[in-house]
């Protein structure tokens, strides 16, 4: 059914249509309109889950992660303060091997307190064990929600879904609302190896030696590498169902282009507006859209840029006293297969401020003028003198 | 002295939990996994208890139990509970286990969570009475005057009042209990298994290594909190419902006060201040009883 929807509410839709058995929230902007169509559809008796109204989103964490650990599936959201509350836990999930979905609508850290999009809260939980992906529309969060259960359920790894603050969690899109029974089809119910059982009682999370634990951790590693693999035949498998796919990255534009921009999540649904401008003018210019960020699609970065001159990549986060993420990400991929290519990484957007189709084309001028690495990043695209071109 | 035979058969925990010798916080932790009997789920947070439940692959719980993170005993046990709810499972107890530290300190916010919205929870505060696992340092329930590593004059602030603080959320049942009355903690256990919604039983659990008193002691120092009325034995139903579960023989504090090594710079006039403050609370305690029973 095709309906209008906010990316909030799609990514509502999408987690209802997994029919999650537990779901636990907490309110946050810009994540609210989540929990409160979640709510509302319990109100209504069709949302198939229990709603746990916990006291913080801590708790909410706790409560997936331990009712995953009884064999249900479970489904929360959150946003910025919230899931960096949560962040213990995180690693606690993946720890445990519980097949989590949260949606995190990316919104800036405080201090001093914003609301707007920034990356930099989910970027902080890198670390943690999770898989993570960055969207670009209201569809995309949809889908990637449901494609997210399966993922998460067949390498036993919680997954982050990211949406952009307003830009998708509140700007309304066309949303095409797939059949729940194609759904239950696609995605059956949640089987877990081992599960908190009174027929057969076993501890989880116990105590362990300095080499047990290595071991839980390079298990853990390996799950994330496997992942790779597995999101791409879900995804396939789900275009072949719905007629909708995503990729791990997306390639606009690249056959022939010299100068590639590298970025994530909306930033990438505005650049297609502004490269094929560029196209028009005869420049030849392409992007990849980075959909999956843990695990890194480093082989298939490698492949989609091997051709290209230059690289800018924009990034809506800051890794104070470094650079963009993504970009440090993807210098890191680059280094091991692909020499000499200059990167220039541009930090935009912070804080939710607009990064518009010229300020894209503005990021192309600029790598198009200059040559080598920059050792800093790029704050400022105004000030052609202080970037010496 | 042998166990009532009933509660032979139903022993929950294997031999070999590591807890210190003399420990009257496993001796509570065996009388309530007997009291759960198996259909049973546990949570543990990271306390003693962690330490009792053993180190992987073994185990010594004979229910499932899951060691959580530290503050999250209560929304642990809450997700478990409401999971099983979701499979329809209304049979299967949920029981979570905390130390002091994980339930006045660190995990308070989670508890009173849980108990605003009345989870289908046994939670188990063992309470004795600073951060033992981690050495002897001060938690909030660390009573006024007392020895721990991190208040090497003594606390100079007074213990935090959980089971009225719970009692005050008005959740079906709350109760204290000490692993040195087995037949009354039994008894409370086997009682909030009978009731839907939050439980809470604070189980005072004298602690030989942190309390500085001889391991063979354990048992006459429970008996003497409860004796001297310094820790009542009472259960609050509804927040409004007391019931004294055992009449103490008045007992001047300085027995029980003065039997422990942290407690042993304390002059006649801090004994004094203690007495006053523990028949004052205790006057309460049975004003608060006789009220029920006059209505």
């Amino acid at each position: 059914m095709r309906m209008f929807l906010t990316g909030n509410h799609a990514a509502a839709y999408g987690a209802r249509l997994a029919r999650p058995q537990v779901i636990a929230a907490y309110p946050i902007t810009p994540q609210s309109p989540i929990y409160e169509k979640l709510s509302e559809w319990d109100g209504q008796g069709v949302l198939g889950a229990r709603m746990m109204r916990v006291e913080s989103e801590h708790s909410a964490m706790a409560a997936c992660i331990s009712a995953s650990l009884t064999g249900v599936r479970t489904f929360t959201a959150t946003a910025s303060q919230g899931l960096a509350l949560m962040h213990e836990l995180l690693h606690f999930a993946s720890g445990m091997r519980v097949p989590i979905v949260l949606v995190n609508v990316n919104r800036s850290m405080a201090g001093p307190w914003s609301f707007w999009s920034e990356q930099t809260d989910s970027l902080s939980q890198r670390d943690t064990g999770w898989l993570q992906f960055y969207v670009a529309d209201n569809q995309e969060a949809l889908d990637t929600v449901i494609q997210a259960f399966k993922i998460s359920e067949t390498v036993l790894l919680p997954t982050i879904v990211v949406l952009e603050a307003f830009y998708i969690s509140h700007f309304m899109e066309p949303v095409e609302v797939p059949d729940q029974r194609l759904i239950d089809e696609f995605l059956p119910p949640f089987e877990p190896p081992f599960k908190l059982d009174t027929d057969n009682p076993a501890s989880f999370c116990q105590v362990v030696s300095q080499s047990q634990y290595a071991e839980f951790r390079i298990q853990r590693h390996m799950a994330m590498e496997d992942a790779l693999e597995v999101a791409e035949v879900v995804d396939k498998e789900y275009r072949e169902r719905f007629g909708r796919g995503y990729g791990l990255l997306e390639c606009y534009r690249l056959e022939d282009a010299d100068t590639v921009l590298v970025t994530a999540a909306t930033i990438g649904s505005t650049a297609r507006v502004a490269i094929d401008a560029l196209r028009e003018e005869g420049r030849k210019v392409g992007m990849v859209r980075i959909r999956l960020f843990r695990p890194f699609p480093k082989a298939k970065l490698i492949e989609a840029l091997k051709h290209a001159k230059k690289i800018a990549v924009i990034d809506r986060n800051l890794s104070p006293g470094q650079e963009g993420v993504f970009c440090e990400e993807l210098k890191s991929a680059l280094y091991s297969r692909i020499n000499g290519i200059p990167v220039f990484g541009f930090v935009l957007g912070l804080g939710g401020t607009n990064v518009s189709p010229l300020h894209i084309k503005k990021v192309f001028d600029i790598a198009e003028k200059m040559n080598d690495t920059p050792l800093k990043p790029i704050v400022n695209i105004e000030d052609e003198d202080a970037l010496g071109i | 002295m042998k166990m009532p035979s009933e509660y032979d058969t139903r022993d929950n925990l294997y031999p070999g939990h590591m807890a210190c010798a003399g420990c009257g916080e496993v001796l509570g932790l065996k009388l309530v996994l007997q009291a759960v009997e198996r259909k049973a789920i546990s949570v543990v947070v990271p306390s003693c208890l962690g330490i009792m439940l053993g180190p992987f692959p073994h185990a010594t719980f004979k229910i499932p139990a899951f060691h959580g993170a530290f503050e999250t005993a209560a929304s642990s046990a809450a997700g478990i509970s409401n999971a099983l709810l979701a499979q329809g499972d209304e049979d299967t107890v949920v029981i979570a286990l905390a130390g002091d530290g994980g339930t006045t300190d660190i995990g308070f916010q989670a508890l009173s969570g849980a108990a605003d919205r009345n989870e289908n929870i046994i939670y188990c505060c063992f309470d004795n009475e600073a951060y033992m696992n981690t050495g002897i340092q001060s938690s909030s329930s660390t009573p006024q005057l007392a020895w721990t590593a991190t208040t090497p004059l003594g606390k100079p602030l007074k213990k935090k009042n959980m089971v009225e603080i719970m009692g005050a959320h008005e959740i079906p049942y709350c109760a204290s209990a000490c692993a040195c009355f087995p037949d009354d903690l039994r008894r409370k256990v086997t009682e909030a298994r009978k009731i839907r919604g939050m439980k809470y039983i604070h189980i005072l659990s004298p602690c030989p290594t942190g309390w500085r008193y001889p391991e063979s002691l354990t048992a006459n120092i429970g008996r003497l909190a409860v004796e001297t009325k310094y820790y009542p034995l009472y259960e609050i139903r509804n927040g409004q419902e007391y019931t004294i579960t055992h009449q103490p023989k008045n007992l001047p504090v300085g027995d029980y006060l003065l039997a422990q090594g942290r407690f042993k710079h304390l002059v006649q006039r801090d004994l004094d201040t203690i007495q006053e403050q523990v028949d004052k609370k205790w006057d309460e305690l049975t004003k608060r009883e006789s009220r029920n029973r006059s209505e």
